[in-house]
């Protein structure tokens, strides 16, 4: 593998190198039979092999020393004439079809490909492999820089590989461009490396998602699959084979929009978790019931109709070209015309759903113009266009790559959050109400990174040997600041999970058990104050009761006498 | 045919019959070793590991390894010839053919090497 463009090169240079070989030895043959002159004009014998080959060696490579080691007879110099013109032939030759080949695409690429595959082999932290790095990709990919966690790229079109080399990631990224369908290139990009926690498949292409989701059930087995489908066809197929998430980011946005309905605190709730850590607070939507007008009935529409209805809004469906449409209002929603046919002067809502941005804000605009009091839910389809759409500033805004970067984020982070959110179905909505007030606090004006730690040996080993030998300590010791332990850590414990025992929002009276889960909310200087705390024996220590030790054999010593009673 | 497979086999045939007709004669007699010869067996040789160069078979790389032994032993001999007889300025004297021949010797036990594996190659050809 390694070696390929090694043999690439001497293949090539099969030809160049003898016709060089060959020249050389015409060359050097002939000097040694040509007659040479003395000092005196008489003839001489003719050059010797070392000096013919030392006088061709100088010649060739247009030295040029000069008549070495005597002055030339005219026959010499007549041969030597032929030599020059031959030898600079072949010199060149050879030079020519070498910058050919260093210019040559296949050649490049075998040189890019060993690169990646070497800086893939060397990688020596877990990291993720991100296949298809378009809007949603890069999107994760920032965020996963963001938490110092390591990736690696597989995305098709060279031009955006060559722009992910720009961006300045803290940690050097390998990208390669190169198709993820093919199973070759995923072990290339280190499907198989012993480091490699998850993949996943958000490329733009429905079927590149299959294909890469079920060559990973295949070669790779104990690694998860974080997949992205458009289509019910293509989600029931990579559940057939257990891919393990599923994001759908149709039927994603119309759970949250219909969850906005029924259940805004409890919404509001899963949004400030869900949402890209240390980012400005979404404004909590209010969308309300009544009779909406859906534009566009695609399979964006189709997920929303369906989520929508169960919760008492009627919707009357506008698309010429959707069979499930109401057939007899004629356009698409763009003229004024077509929304009064829909019936806009008793509508509370209007979706602009269909797959063309232009038209998605034509229908917006037109529809806020007729009627300013009304509900605007926007569907964004490409990120270029995103100026437009906050210059409008719609009610609600749905962007496909934000929604699949925010869950691939919050399940890839924190596994622990997917059961809170199943807990959180379950409260009602003044519980959720004052969670949400809590957690709006914790870092003024950007969403909290909700992150877990596991009091085990291996994540948090000072937390871990306290609560195993000597002093067991309750949930509220231990949220204090590592720097000044008078003051409280800003952050919200959301859950502790022991061994399928699930406690939501303890109190700080919660003894703690070695192997806890913890789940908590805290902005991200918080969070590596507290696991620094749980993980350096010494500021536990200092966290728990004050005491400033060194953690010295000596020092434990001498304290230990100290702490002795005096007979 | 295979014009590609003639050129191939020629040429390792030829740098296997130079070597052996420089070889060949009394070991310590320079006048029995034509210095033409050496040299072109020593070009021969080089020709013939270039050919090699690429092939990524088994017998491709033992090909080429065998060659490379035969062109370092005949340019160590060349290197011999040249010292002897331009730089210490001893000349051909029984001990330095001696050596430059045995030098040569090397390399053909080399090309022998190199004769076989060719006609292992061919034996096993299924084409």
């Amino acid at each position: 593998m390694g070696n390929s463009a090694f043999f690439l090169v001497l293949r090539r240079m099969r030809a160049p190198i003898i016709v060089l070989i060959v020249i050389y030895g015409i060359a050097v043959i002939g000097l040694t039979l040509v007659p040479g002159v003395n000092a005196e004009g008489q003839p001489a014998a003719p050059l010797s092999f070392f000096h013919a080959f030392y006088f061709i060696s100088y010649t060739a490579t247009t030295i040029g020393f000069g008549e070495i080691p005597n002055a030339f007879s005219d026959a010499q110099r007549l041969w030597v004439t032929v030599c020059i013109y031959l030898t600079v032939v072949g010199w060149s030759y050879s030079v020519v079809t070498l910058i050919a080949l260093l210019q040559d695409k296949s050649f490049q690429n075998t040189l890019t490909t060993n690169r990646f595959a070497r800086r893939v082999r060397l990688l020596k932290e877990p990291f993720y492999l991100i296949c298809g790095c378009g809007e949603t990709g890069s999107l994760i990919a920032h965020n996963l820089d963001r938490i110092n966690q390591a990736f690696v790229v597989i995305e098709k079109d060279e031009l955006r590989v060559q722009e992910l080399d720009l961006q300045d990631f803290k940690t050097d990224t390998p990208a390669l461009a190169a198709d993820a369908r093919l199973p070759d290139n995923l072990l290339l990009a280190g499907l198989k490396h012993p480091k490699c926690r998850g993949v996943l498949a958000v490329t733009n292409d429905e079927q590149s998602n299959l294909a890469i989701a079920i060559a990973v059930r295949l070669l790779n087995p104990d690694i998860p699959v974080i997949a992205r489908a458009r289509s019910p066809a293509v989600k029931a197929n990579m559940a057939s084979f257990g891919t393990d998430h599923i994001i759908n980011p149709f039927e994603r946005f119309a759970d949250h929009l219909s969850l906005a309905v029924a259940a805004p605190e409890r919404f509001r709730l899963i949004e400030l978790l869900t949402s890209l850590p240390e980012t400005p607070i979404p404004e909590p939507h209010r969308p309300p019931a009544g009779h909406w007008i859906l534009c566009g009935y695609g399979r964006f529409g189709q997920a929303l109709a369906d989520r929508l209805q169960p919760t008492g809004i009627t919707l009357t469906i506008v698309d010429p070209g959707a069979a499930g449409a109401d057939q007899s209002i004629t356009g698409d929603g763009t003229e004024a015309e077509t929304l009064r046919q829909a019936g806009i002067d008793k509508a509370s809502g209007i979706i602009a759903g269909s797959d063309n941005d232009v038209n998605n804000l034509s229908i917006a605009v037109t529809a806020a113009e007729l009627k300013p009091s009304l509900f605007v839910v926007l569907r964004q389809n490409h990120n270029a266009n995103t100026p437009l759409f906050e210059a409008y500033h719609a009610d609600f805004a749905m962007v496909p790559s934000r929604i699949v970067a925010q869950e691939c984020i919050a399940i890839l982070t924190t596994p622990l959050l997917a059961r809170f959110l199943v807990e959180v179905r379950k409260r009602d909505e003044a519980w959720s109400g004052q969670l949400v007030g809590r957690l709006q606090g914790l870092c003024d004006g950007l969403t909290p990174t909700v992150w877990g730690i596991r009091l085990n040996i291996s994540e948090a080993p000072a937390a871990w040997h306290a609560l195993m030998h000597d002093k067991p300590f309750r949930l509220g010791d231990i949220l204090l600041d590592g720097t000044d332990r008078s003051r409280r850590l800003d952050l919200v414990v959301l859950m502790v999970d022991r061994a399928e025992d699930c406690h939501l929002l303890p109190d700080d009276d919660f003894r703690l058990a070695a192997g806890d889960h913890l789940l908590l909310a805290s902005p991200l200087s918080v969070l590596r104050n507290l696991k620094f705390s749980l993980q350096n024996a010494n500021e536990l220590d200092y966290v728990l009761d004050g005491k400033e030790t060194s953690g010295t054999w000596l020092g434990r010593l001498l304290n230990a006498r100290l702490a002795q009673p005096r007979p | 045919m295979n014009l590609e497979k003639v050129i191939f086999g020629f040429f390792i045939v030829l740098a296997a019959t130079l070597n052996f007709g420089f070889f060949i004669g009394d070991i310590e007699r320079p006048e029995l070793h034509n210095v033409y010869e050496l040299a072109a067996a020593l070009i021969v040789s080089m020709i013939a590991t270039a050919l090699k160069f690429g092939d990524r078979t088994q017998i491709g790389a033992i090909h080429l390894s065998t060659s490379l032994v035969a062109d370092l032993q005949l340019i160590a001999a060349a290197l011999t010839w040249g010292i002897a007889v331009h730089i210490t300025g001893v000349g051909m004297t029984p001990h330095v053919t001696s050596s430059v021949v045995s030098l040569s010797g090397g390399a053909l036990f080399a090309n022998v090497v190199s004769v076989i594996i060719l006609i292992v190659e061919t034996v096993m050809l299924r084409r």
